[in-house]
C-alpha cells in the first residue's frame, strides 16, 4: 500500500470492500512534493472509517483550508517539526484545518500561518489534538488568525501536548463545549494562551503558559446558543511571565484584558483553582471577576458563582497594573497588585440580602498570601467605597470539587 | 437535431447575480426561451432522458452527460422533465451567471415547506452551472461555462459534486478536490474583473450545505421561488408552475416571499435580511456551521440581538475590524457586518467559501439598512 498514491488506495480499498463486505481500515501515506496540496486534499476527503492519512515529511503549501468531514480517521505526521502545513498563501477558508466528524485524532504535526483559526473542530464528539504545533511565524499580531487549537460546539475534547504561538485571540480555546481535557500543553505569546469559554466540565492541568497577554481564561459570555459554563478545573499549572501586549483587534472579548494577567475567571460557575504556579504575571495572578459589558439576555448570569482558589503558589507579580482594567483595579487596590483579586460584584438583591453558599467566593491560600475584594459596584467597574477588602481570611472555606472528567477516547465513561 | 439559436447559453443569462454587473435582458430572454423550447420539442429523444441510475449510483458518475440532464450540454439545454428555476434574491458568487435546474422523479413531487427547503424524493437532483461571459456589457456571449455542481437525493440523505468545465467546453469532469480557475472578464460599468475563481472541493460543498451536520439544498425554499420566471410558455409564479408540474405538492393558497434585493422600490430593510438570509444564513443559524456565533441571519428572525444589532462578536479575531458590534444601528462604520462583507482578505471576509471579490452594491445596500435603523 506504502507506494500507491491516495487516489489508488482509495480505489484499492474501494474495490476491496466490494468484494469482500465489510471496509478494511488503511493506511494513506500523503509524502510532500509535486502536487502535495490536492493529494492531501484528496485524502482528508476521500477517506473511509478507520482510516490512518500519514503525512510525511517536510513542508506542504496549502492554499485552500483543508477539511475533514469523515469518522474514525487518525490523520498524523511525522512530528510538529517534521510535518508542516503552511497556509501562508491561503487564498480561501476561514481557517487552516477543519475536522466535523467524530472520533477523529490530528496528531504529530504543525500548522502554520493559517489566514484565520488553525485547527478547528466543529460539532465533533471524541476529538483529540496530539503533540500539535499551531504557530503564527511572525509572531504577536493582531492581523494573525483569532484561534490556534479551536473545538467548539464539541464533546469530548482531548487537547495533549499541544504548542500554540501567536494568536490575535486564544491559543487553546475550547467554546460551548462540554466534556474537556486540556493538558501537557505550552501556549505562549498569544493574547489568551489558553481559554474556556461557555463551556462545562473541563479540567485544564499540567499546561505552560507563558508570554501572553493573559495565561488562563475562564469566560462565560452572553447572546451565545451556549452558555452557563460551569465545573470546571484549573490546576498544576506554570502560569508564568505573561508580559505581551495585547495586540488583539478592538471588539473582542480578549482585547480587554491587561497585560499581565495570570488566570482570569469572568462569569462563571463552580471554577476551581488550584495547585498552579504563578509567577511575573504584572497585573495580577488571579482576577475573578464579572462580565463588564452592557448586554440585552435574560438568560445570562454576568457574575462568576462559586469560585474556590486554593493550595496555589504565587511569585512576583501585580507591579505593572496594565491598561483600562489594569488601572480600574489598581486605583482601588494600590500597587503591586495583590496577587488574588476579586471585583466583588454582586447582584444587587444579593448585595443587600446575602448570597448562597454555594454561589460565593472561597479563597485558602498560604499564610501571607495577597487578596483584594474592590468591591465594585454591578458594571459600572467603579467602588462603592474606595477601601477594598484586603482580609483574606474571611474568605475561607471550601467548595466540593467537580469529579475528574474521562473521556471515552481514553477508556472513560 | 434542429439548428439550435446562437449563442444558446447566454439565453439563460437573463439574471445575473452580481449587483454590480446587473443586467436584465427580459424580453430578449423569453422570445429565444420560447424559440429554444419549440425546437426542443420535435428534439426529444430517448437519448437526452434523465439517467436515474446515475443519479442514484454509489460513486457518482465521471462525466456530466452521463446524467442525462440536458439534451445539449454545451448549451445547457434542458431535457424533458428539467425545470430551470431562479430565485428572487439569489446568492452572490463572485458574479458568476448561473443556470439553475431541477429534475424530480416522475409521479413523484417535493413536499412544500413555508421556511425551509422543499423536502424533494428520493431521485430528486438539483443542478447549477456557474459561468462567466467574456464581458458582461454583453452577458450572452461568449459565455465560458466553470462550473456544475450537482446535489443529488440518495436514500442516505444529499450527495454534493462539483464537475470541472473542459476548455473546449464540450464536457465537464467530476472533481472532488475543487481547482481554481483564473477568471479575466469585463464588468457592466466598463471596468476589467480578473480573479482567480475556486470550484469548491467536496467537504467545502457541505461548508455552507450543512443543516445539523446533514447537507440540504439552500435555494429551493418557498420565499425565493416565489416569483415569476420567463418560462418558454411565457412568464409565471415559479411555485405554481412547479405544482402544474406536479413536481410540488402541498403548495398552499399563499406563500411568503422575499423581494429582489435590487428592487429599489422594496422596502429597505426587507431587501437587506433577503439578501442577508442568502448569503449568510445557510452557516449564520441555528442549524448551520456558524451556529457558535451566536449571530442568526434567517429572514425570520425577529430577535435583534441575534440577527446582529448590538451583539459583540464571539470569535471574530480580525474580522471585527476594531468595531464593537455585528450591528451598530445607524453606524455603518462602526459595524462589522458591512466590513466583512467588503473585505476580500481570507480569514476577514463573509462568507469564508466561495467569494473573492467583493458586490459593491450589496454592500452599500447593507450600509443604507444599518443607517437607517435607530
Amino acid at each position: 500500500m506504502r507506494s500507491l498514491s491516495p487516489r489508488a488506495a482509495f480505489l484499492a480499498v474501494l474495490l476491496t470492500s466490494a468484494a469482500c463486505g465489510p471496509l478494511l481500515a488503511a493506511e494513506i501515506p500523503v509524502e510532500a512534493g509535486d502536487g502535495a496540496a490536492e493529494r492531501l486534499t484528496e485524502a482528508l476527503i476521500m477517506a473511509k472509517p478507520g482510516d490512518t492519512i500519514a503525512i510525511g515529511t517536510g513542508k506542504f503549501e496549502l492554499t485552500e483550508g483543508l477539511s475533514l468531514d469523515v469518522d474514525d480517521v487518525l490523520v498524523k505526521g511525522a512530528g510538529p517539526d517534521a510535518t508542516i502545513l503552511s497556509f501562508k498563501g491561503q487564498t480561501g477558508s476561514g481557517e487552516g484545518l477543519l475536522v466535523t466528524s467524530n472520533r477523529v485524532v490530528l496528531e504529530d504535526f504543525a500548522v502554520e500561518d493559517s489566514k484565520g483559526d488553525g485547527v478547528k473542530a466543529k460539532g465533533s464528539d471524541q476529538i483529540t489534538f496530539r503533540n500539535l504545533r499551531v504557530e503564527w511565524t511572525n509572531g504577536p499580531d493582531a492581523n494573525n488568525g483569532a484561534y490556534g487549537v479551536y473545538p467548539v460546539t464539541s464533546k469530548n475534547i482531548l487537547v495533549d501536548g499541544v504548542t500554540v504561538k501567536g494568536a490575535a485571540d486564544a491559543g487553546i480555546y475550547v467554546g460551548q463545549s462540554e466534556n474537556i481535557v486540556v493538558r501537557n500543553s505550552r501556549a505562549e505569546y498569544n493574547v489568551a494562551g489558553i481559554e474556556i469559554e461557555n463551556s462545562m466540565k473541563a479540567d485544564v492541568y499540567k499546561n505552560t503558559a507563558t508570554h501572553n497577554t493573559g495565561g488562563i481564561l475562564i469566560f462565560d459570555l452572553p447572546n451565545l446558543p451556549v452558555q452557563g459554563g460551569h465545573d470546571i478545573r484549573v490546576f498544576d499549572n506554570d502560569v508564568v511571565d505573561n508580559d505581551t501586549p495585547n495586540f488583539a483587534p478592538k471588539g473582542n472579548t480578549v482585547a480587554m484584558v491587561p497585560k499581565g494577567m495570570g488566570i482570569m475567571v469572568m462569569a462563571n460557575r463552580n471554577v476551581h483553582v488550584f495547585g498552579n504556579r504563578l509567577s511575573g504575571n504584572a497585573t495580577t495572578h488571579v482576577l475573578i471577576a464579572a462580565y463588564p459589558n452592557d448586554y440585552d439576555d435574560d438568560n445570562y448570569m454576568f457574575v462568576p458563582r462559586g469560585v474556590f482558589v486554593h493550595g496555589n503558589t504565587y511569585g512576583e507579580g501585580g507591579n505593572a497594573p496594565d491598561g483600562e482594567v489594569g488601572k480600574t483595579i489598581s486605583d482601588v487596590s494600590g500597587t503591586p497588585v495583590p496577587s488574588i483579586v476579586w471585583d466583588g460584584v454582586t447582584r444587587i438583591p444579593e448585595y443587600l440580602t446575602w448570597v448562597s453558599a454555594a454561589d460565593r467566593i472561597y479563597i485558602d491560600e498560604a499564610e501571607g498570601t495577597t487578596f483584594a475584594n474592590l468591591k465594585m459596584i454591578s458594571q459600572l467597574m467603579l467602588p462603592w467605597s474606595t477601601s477594598p477588602d484586603k482580609d483574606i481570611s474571611a474568605y475561607k472555606g471550601s467548595l466540593p470539587e467537580p469529579t475528574a472528567v474521562k473521556l471515552p477516547q481514553e477508556n472513560g465513561a | 437535431m434542429p439548428q439550435l439559436i446562437s449563442p444558446p447559453v447566454g439565453e439563460m443569462s437573463g439574471r445575473t447575480e452580481g449587483g454590480n454587473v446587473g443586467l436584465r435582458l427580459w424580453s430578449h430572454f423569453l422570445v429565444q426561451i420560447f424559440a429554444l423550447v419549440t425546437a426542443f420539442c420535435t428534439a426529444s429523444s430517448p437519448s437526452f432522458a434523465v439517467s436515474p441510475d446515475a443519479i442514484l449510483a454509489d460513486t457518482p458518475p465521471k462525466l456530466l452527460s452521463e446524467f442525462g440532464f440536458f439534451t445539449d450540454i454545451a448549451k445547457q439545454t434542458p431535457a424533458e422533465n428539467v425545470i430551470p428555476f431562479a430565485p428572487i434574491t439569489p446568492l452572490f458568487s463572485d458574479n458568476a451567471l448561473k443556470y439553475r435546474f431541477v429534475y424530480v422523479p416522475e409521479v413523484q413531487s417535493a413536499q412544500y415547506n413555508d421556511t425551509e427547503a422543499f423536502d424533494f424524493p428520493v431521485g430528486t437532483a438539483l443542478i447549477k452551472t456557474f459561468a462567466f461571459p467574456a464581458d458582461f456589457r454583453a452577458p450572452d456571449k461568449n459565455v465560458r461555462l466553470i462550473e456544475t455542481r450537482v446535489l443529488l437525493k440518495h436514500e442516505t440523505g444529499w450527495q454534493a459534486w462539483a464537475y470541472l468545465w473542459n476548455d473546449e467546453q464540450t464536457e465537464a469532469t467530476l472533481k472532488i478536490t475543487g481547482a481554481k480557475v483564473d477568471i479575466a472578464t469585463v464588468k457592466a460599468d466598463g471596468t476589467p474583473l480578473t480573479f482567480t475563481y475556486a470550484v469548491p472541493n467536496k467537504n467545502q460543498c457541505k461548508g455552507c450545505h450543512a443543516f445539523n451536520g446533514e447537507i440540504v439544498p439552500l435555494g429551493p425554499k418557498a420565499r425565493n421561488l416565489n416569483g415569476d420566471f420567463p418560462y418558454a410558455s411565457g412568464p409565471q409564479n415559479q411555485l405554481a408552475h412547479w405544482a402544474e408540474a406536479k413536481i410540488l405538492s402541498g403548495l398552499p393558497a399563499s406563500s411568503p416571499a422575499v423581494p429582489d434585493w435590487r428592487d429599489a422600490a422594496a422596502p429597505l430593510d426587507a431587501r437587506a435580511r433577503a439578501w442577508l438570509d442568502v448569503n449568510c444564513a445557510h452557516c449564520h443559524r441555528a442549524e448551520g456551521a456558524a451556529s457558535n456565533s451566536g449571530l442568526f441571519l434567517t429572514y425570520g428572525e425577529k430577535d435583534r440581538v441575534r440577527y446582529g444589532v448590538g451583539k459583540r462578536p464571539v470569535a471574530a479575531g480580525k474580522g471585527s475590524g476594531d468595531r464593537s458590534f455585528d450591528i451598530k444601528p445607524g453606524d455603518p462604520d462602526g459595524s462589522i457586518l458591512p466590513y466583512r462583507v467588503e473585505s476580500t482578505e481570507p480569514g476577514v471576509m463573509m462568507p469564508e467559501l466561495g467569494r473573492h471579490v467583493a458586490d459593491p452594491e450589496a454592500v452599500a445596500l447593507l450600509r443604507d439598512w444599518i443607517a437607517s435603523m435607530r
